[in-house]
């Protein structure tokens, strides 16, 4: 639009001086006009085609972020309960269920689990409600530590000190026949955790049940609503 | 010779009659700048292009070997380290040369600041150069996880925990950055995307935007106290200035660039030579779980911050906080684009870079020894000191042991060794009383775990009569004030195992 308009205007200014040029000259505006036209369209019709050409590029660049977080879930077998003592907290690994042939290492997932007594187990991610350094488990003291800022939790999960917000991570589980299995996929973050409702109301009954220390028991109601200055 | 130098012209003639570009660069090479700038302060942003084009050559040539796949990575890597003939070096070069670049940017941009280079006409090229320095820093972070080892790992938990804060969409986020929903494969090849074709390529066309207006607008004169940029004036005074004082670039001035540049680029060597490549740390398996992750060095900062902000302030801080940083950097040429240049008449601005860099300073510091963090093997190699332990009750010996034991080291440190998370042990008798200790023991509180689940009330007792002999005897011990109102006894004689 702006390239053409400099172009015709000495023309014109020159037309009326002579009458021979006018024909040639009209002819060549008109034709510039068509092709100014023509222009416009092929921009159109380029933008068209660029626009449907974005559909399927955001759409796979996307991908990854509209995945259906329960399509990443799935029950693992953690092994036989005999591997886990009551009254200990093990290390335990999975090969997770969404991989690609090129993971290596990367995965492999380990987790905490906790055998309470009996069938009642308690199994939390490695990765600290923080954000999401490998927790270490302290069997001395009874507290899982986290190496990156210090969160540091009780052995029911539940948070001790430190920056976490809130307690470990828990992985939904369940017994089948001599196994334990928990449902697993994701990496854990506060943004993807939906077992935590349900992890909460455990802690807070085993808190009750088995452990007589009241000044326990506060961390656990408060958990979620907890800050830094409300600490002691 | 004169008959090799004229076929040398006529070659260079040919090619120029074809392609044009001589003459364009000879006179972009040869275009006259203020005197003034023609000083050691104004060699900082060539310095910076040269460091970018070694890291270009240097990534390009790790490339030949490395391979971005989430198994092999790391094997790679160590493969260059060990099995490539000078794979270390190159390795070397690409890491020193990473870090050298982030600091010339930096004080790139801290001397830029402090002449008022971004007042008028330079906005915009103050304003590309902040998104440099972002396309830098982000060179670093995802060259960083390209280095695939266990730093890389935990650095992209951290990154996902980060991103998983982002109200509402913080899940979609999470598996956008990853790939998938953990860090696996997929991960590492959107990071090696974003390090190898994107970030180069958008960083590439924003230095030639910075050059391009550089060249356009001439190179910001040395600022002069009370010579004032005003809109209506300046690019007239500043074209007197340039007719009046002016040097060829090349060579008056830029012969000084190019010395700085081959400097820096010695320094690189150097550093990679005598220090040797960056890791990589260990393989990147996330069930060996006894790993310490800490960030490169450029992001050491961001790790101490993540550590001392009270936990509510965390996910409004991370998030608001780049916002108005990067806010207040690209806005700062169109608010502020008059006035003074010069350093002297402009004391705000001083004391910000003053400030900015010792709070960067302090910060990384702090990032490079984490008082924060538990030393989780303290509690077994760092032994109690043996003078603590002479002339001690085998009840208060027995608490000694019960100090390794449970892992209170881990925090704690005595004698001078062990964690720095909580205070250190060694004065506690001078600062709390037998019961307040059996309080904090027992409860918690401040930053510290309750430990009544850890402990039997005998060994609460054998790990407190330890700790109440932890003190100077040239400081009376800790006493509680309102127990000499009810009871004429002293106060070190108050009674025990109060729990």
């Amino acid at each position: 639009m702006n390239p053409n308009e400099p172009i015709p205007q000495p023309n014109l200014q020159a037309g009326p001086s002579s009458d021979q040029p006018i024909e040639p000259n009209r002819a060549k505006q008109a034709a510039h006009s068509r092709r100014a036209f023509l222009f416009k369209l092929s921009l159109l019709a380029n933008g068209v085609v660029g626009a449907v050409l974005a559909v399927p590029i955001v759409g796979y660049l996307l991908g990854p972020a509209f995945r259906k977080n329960s399509s990443d879930e799935s029950w693992i077998d953690l092994g036989p309960l005999s591997a886990f003592p009551e009254g200990e907290t093990r290390l335990a690994r999975f090969r997770n269920p969404v991989t690609t042939a090129w993971d290596g290492q990367t995965g492999d997932v380990p987790c905490w689990v906790r055998r309470v007594s009996g069938t009642n187990f308690q199994v939390f991610a490695i990765n600290c409600a923080h954000l999401g350094c490998p927790v270490r488990w302290f069997s001395e003291s009874r507290l899982f530590l986290c190496p990156c800022h210090g969160g540091a939790y009780y052995e029911d999960g539940s948070r001790a000190s430190g920056p976490p917000e809130r307690g470990l991570f828990e992985y939904e589980h369940r017994i089948v026949g001599d196994a334990l299995e928990i449902s697993a996929g994701k990496m854990p973050t506060l943004a993807a955790c939906a077992s935590t409702p349900q992890a909460l109301t455990q802690i807070a009954g085993v808190e009750a049940t088995n452990n007589a220390v009241g000044v326990r028991k506060p961390e656990a109601q408060n958990l979620k609503k907890r800050c830094g200055s409300c600490q002691g | 010779m004169p008959g090799m130098k004229q076929a040398g012209l006529r070659i260079y003639q040919w090619f120029e009659d074809r392609l044009g570009l001589g003459k364009p660069i000879i006179d972009a090479a040869e275009h006259d700048v203020p005197a003034s700038t023609a000083s050691w302060w104004y060699v900082f942003g060539s310095a910076a292009t040269v460091l970018l084009v070694l890291q270009i050559v240097t990534g390009v040539l790790l490339g030949l070997v490395y391979s971005p796949s989430a198994g092999q990575a790391w094997a790679s890597l160590e493969f260059l380290d060990h099995s490539v003939r000078l794979g270390w070096f190159l390795r070397a070069l690409h890491g020193w040369g990473s870090d050298f670049m982030i600091a010339i940017v930096l004080i790139h941009l801290a001397q830029v600041f402090l002449f008022g280079a971004y007042k008028f006409p330079r906005e915009l090229t103050w304003i590309v150069g902040v998104f440099l320095l972002l396309m830098t820093l982000g060179m670093a972070f995802t060259g960083q996880v390209l280095r695939f080892d266990q730093d890389a790992y935990w650095g992209l938990g951290i990154g996902a925990s980060i991103v998983s804060r982002v109200p509402w969409i913080g899940g979609s986020l999470v598996n956008f950055m990853l790939g998938g929903p953990i860090i696996a494969g997929p991960t590492l090849t959107r990071f090696f995307a974003l390090h190898v074709f994107i970030i180069p390529g958008v960083l590439l066309a924003l230095v030639g935007l910075h050059l391009w207006m550089v060249l356009r607008l001439g190179i910001n004169e040395w600022p002069m106290p009370g010579r004032v940029v005003s809109k209506a004036t300046y690019i007239r005074d500043y074209q007197k200035l340039t007719k009046d004082t002016g040097i060829a670039f090349v060579p008056d001035a830029a012969w000084k660039d190019a010395i700085f540049a081959a400097a820096i680029l010695l320094a690189v060597m150097a550093c990679a030579f005598y220090f040797g490549p960056f890791g990589p740390t260990g393989q990147p398996d996330p069930t060996i779980i006894q790993t310490a992750p800490k960030p490169d060095f450029a992001f050491l900062w961001i790790f101490a911050v993540l550590a001392y902000l009270p936990p509510s302030l965390e996910t409004p801080v991370l998030f608001i906080a780049p916002v108005l940083i990067v806010g207040a950097m690209l806005l700062l040429p169109l608010v502020s684009n008059q006035g003074e240049k010069h350093w002297s008449r402009r004391p705000v601005a001083v004391l910000m870079v003053a400030v900015i860099a010792v709070t960067l300073g302090i910060l990384t510091h702090l990032g490079t020894y984490t008082p924060w963090s538990p030393i989780m093997d303290a509690w077994t190699a760092d032994p109690i000191p043996t003078v603590y332990l002479q002339d001690r009750t085998p009840l208060e010996r027995q608490g000694a042991l019960l100090l390794q034991d449970k892992q209170c080291r881990n925090c704690h440190s005595v004698g001078g060794k062990g964690g720095l998370r909580g205070p250190a042990l060694d004065g506690i008798a001078n600062r709390m009383t037998e019961d307040q200790i059996i309080r904090q023991v027992l409860q918690g509180g401040g930053n510290m775990p309750a430990y009544g689940n850890a402990l039997s009330p005998s060994e609460t007792t054998a790990l407190v009569r330890f700790l109440t002999t932890l003190g100077s005897e040239n400081q009376p011990p800790a006493f509680d004030a309102s127990r000499k109102m009810v009871t004429t006894e002293p106060p070190h004689a108050a009674p025990t195992g109060a729990h």
